[in-house]
C-alpha cells in the first residue's frame, strides 16, 4: 500500500499533520519517522517543521536528513511545510544568516518590522497569523478542487523569495505580495498548514497523497 | 483583500465538560467538547480555544483527552488555555494535537516561564493571556492593571508594560480579556484593546463582553483587534459564527466566508 512518511527531526509537534493525513489517506498509511530506511521505503514524503532555521539545519544535518532530503526531492513527490518549505532555499535571514538546502533557488527573508498594507497606512503585525489567500499562479494537479483565492491558515514571519517566478505556484498578499507556495518537479512546498486549514487543507492534502510527482 | 480577521468561540470546559450551558438546539450532548467544537468547525470557527476550569489536579487529565480527540477531526486550529504552568504541560498539549497554549497566572508570578516557553516551542504557539481592569478614576486619563484570579487580585503591573514585556519575552500573541466587562455582555473594552493593540506588533485577540454582533464589529474597527473571542453569544444559539461573519462582512471587514 502506498505509504507517506512524515520525517520527524524534533522541529515541532507533527501531531496536527499526522492526523489529518490519517484523515485523509487511512491511518495505516501514514508514518512518523526519523528512521533513514522508512523514509527512503516511503512512496512519497512530508517534510514539516516549525521553529528557528538554525535549529533546523543542525538537527538535519546532525542527523544525516538533510542528505536523505536531498534524495528525496530528486526522486518521488515531497510535500514541504511552513518551515520545511522555507529550508528547500538557498538560505535563510533567519538566525544572522542560515545555509539551507538549495532544492530551490532564492532566500529566506523577514517580514519588514514597518510593514503596512497595500495602498493603506495600516501596520501589519508580525507574525503573520491567520487566514490569508492564497492565489494560483500556474496550473498544478494539487491544486484540483481547490479555487485560487482560497484561504489557508498561515503564522509565520520569514516568507521564501524564490529567484525566478517559475518556482512560484502561489502568491499571498501580506503588504507585500510573497510566495505562499514554491514548486520544483516532484517538489510542493506551502507556507501555510494545511492539516490547519479545515477543507481546502485537506483537499491539498488528498491530492498530495494522489499526486504521481508530475507538475 | 488580505489577512482576515478572526473569530474564535470559547469553550469552557471543567472536567471533560462543557459549562456555562452550550445550548444548541439540535445537539445530541452540549456538555460534550468534541461535538461541540464540531458544530463550531461546521459553523466556520477561524480557531477554537478551550479554557481548562478543573479545579482538582486529578482531573487534568481529562482535558488532554478532549483536545486528542477534537484535534482527531478538526482541522482549525486548537489553542489550550487555564492550568498551564510548567513546560511540562505546555509539551503534553502540544502533543495532544494543541497548536498553541493560552499562559496566564504562570505569566504574572515567572515571567521567565514565558521566555523559557517561546524558545523551547518557538512564539508561534505562546499564547499570554492577560486580564486587565481600569483602575484610573473618572476623568483621569485612563489606566489598566493585570488582575489575577478572575479578577479578584490586584498585582499592580501596568497592562499596556505588561503586554509589551510579553512580546519581548516571546509571547506569539495577546488574548486580552477585560474583567470589568466579562460576562456583562456590554462589548470589549474598546480604549483597552485598541491601547495594547496599537502597543505591540503581534496579533491581539480581544475579548470579555460581547452581547450581540455589532460588538464583534467594533472590537475590530474601534478596538484594532486581530481577532475577536466570544462564548455566550455563540453557545446559547442567539447567533452562528456563520451569522457573525456576514455581520462583520456587511460591515466592510474582512472575513473567511
Amino acid at each position: 500500500m502506498a505509504s507517506i512518511a512524515i520525517i520527524d527531526y524534533g522541529m515541532g509537534n507533527l501531531h496536527s499533520i499526522a492526523k489529518a493525513f490519517e484523515h485523509v489517506a487511512g491511518k495505516d498509511r501514514v508514518l512518523v519517522t526519523s528512521e533513514h530506511a522508512a523514509i527512503r521505503a516511503a512512496d512519497r514524503v512530508v517534510f514539516p517543521g516549525v521553529g528557528a532555521m538554525r535549529d533546523c539545519m543542525a538537527e538535519l544535518q546532525r542527523s544525516g536528513l538533510d542528505q536523505l532530503i536531498l534524495e528525496t526531492a530528486r526522486s518521488k513527490p515531497m510535500l514541504g511545510v511552513c518551515l520545511g518549505m522555507q529550508a528547500l532555499l538557498d538560505a535563510s535571514e533567519e538566525n544572522r544568516g542560515t545555509d539551507c538546502l538549495g532544492i530551490i533557488p532564492g532566500q529566506v527573508l523577514r517580514f519588514p518590522a514597518d510593514l503596512k498594507e497595500a495602498g493603506s497606512d495600516t501596520r501589519l503585525k508580525i507574525p503573520h497569523m491567520g487566514w490569508n489567500q492564497v492565489e494560483q499562479q500556474q496550473p498544478h494537479p494539487l491544486w484540483r478542487g481547490i479555487p485560487s483565492g482560497s484561504r489557508f491558515y498561515f503564522v509565520h514571519s520569514y516568507y521564501a523569495a524564490p529567484r525566478e517566478n517559475a518556482y512560484v505556484a502561489a502568491t499571498t498578499p501580506y503588504g507585500i505580495e510573497f510566495a505562499s507556495v514554491i514548486e520544483r518537479d516532484n517538489v510542493f512546498a506551502v507556507q501555510f498548514h494545511p492539516e490547519k486549514s479545515q477543507h481546502e487543507g485537506l483537499a491539498l492534502l488528498s491530492n498530495f497523497v494522489g499526486w504521481d510527482g508530475e507538475p | 483583500m488580505g489577512l482576515a480577521k478572526r473569530i474564535i468561540p470559547c469553550l469552557d470546559v471543567d472536567a471533560g465538560r462543557v459549562v456555562k450551558g452550550v445550548q444548541f438546539v439540535d445537539i445530541r450532548d452540549a456538555g460534550d467538547p468534541v461535538e461541540v467544537a464540531r458544530r463550531y468547525d461546521e459553523q466556520g470557527a477561524d480557531e477554537i480555544t478551550f479554557l481548562d476550569i478543573t479545579a482538582s489536579s486529578d482531573q487534568r487529565e481529562t482535558m488532554v483527552h478532549v483536545v486528542e480527540q477534537v484535534a482527531g477531526e478538526v482541522f482549525i486550529p486548537l489553542t489550550v488555555g487555564g492550568g498551564i504552568r510548567e513546560v511540562a504541560d505546555i509539551r503534553r498539549m502540544l502533543n495532544a494535537g494543541a497548536d498553541k497554549v493560552g499562559i496566564n497566572t504562570a505569566a504574572v508570578f515567572n515571567p521567565e516561564f514565558v521566555r523559557e516557553a517561546a524558545e523551547r516551542f518557538g512564539s508561534q504557539c505562546i499564547v499570554v493571556a492577560i486580564d486587565a481592569k481600569q483602575v484610573s478614576a473618572p476623568g483621569e486619563a485612563l489606566r489598566w492593571e493585570i488582575f489575577t484570579h478572575g479578577g479578584r487580585k490586584p498585582t499592580g503591573i501596568d497592562a499596556i508594560e505588561w503586554a509589551q514585556r510579553m512580546v519581548d519575552y516571546g509571547a506569539g500573541e495577546i488574548l486580552l480579556t477585560s474583567m470589568d466587562r466579562d460576562g456583562t455582555r456590554d462589548g470589549f473594552d474598546l480604549a483597552l484593546t485598541r491601547s495594547i493593540s496599537e502597543a505591540v506588533n503581534v496579533p491581539v485577540i480581544a475579548s470579555g463582553g460581547v452581547g450581540n454582533l455589532d460588538h464583534l464589529v467594533d472590537g475590530i474597527l474601534e478596538g484594532r483587534a486581530d481577532a475577536v473571542l466570544a462564548a455566550s453569544i455563540f453557545h446559547f444559539g442567539e447567533f452562528t459564527v456563520g451569522d457573525a461573519k456576514r455581520h462583520m462582512a456587511e460591515r466592510g471587514i474582512e472575513v473567511r466566508l
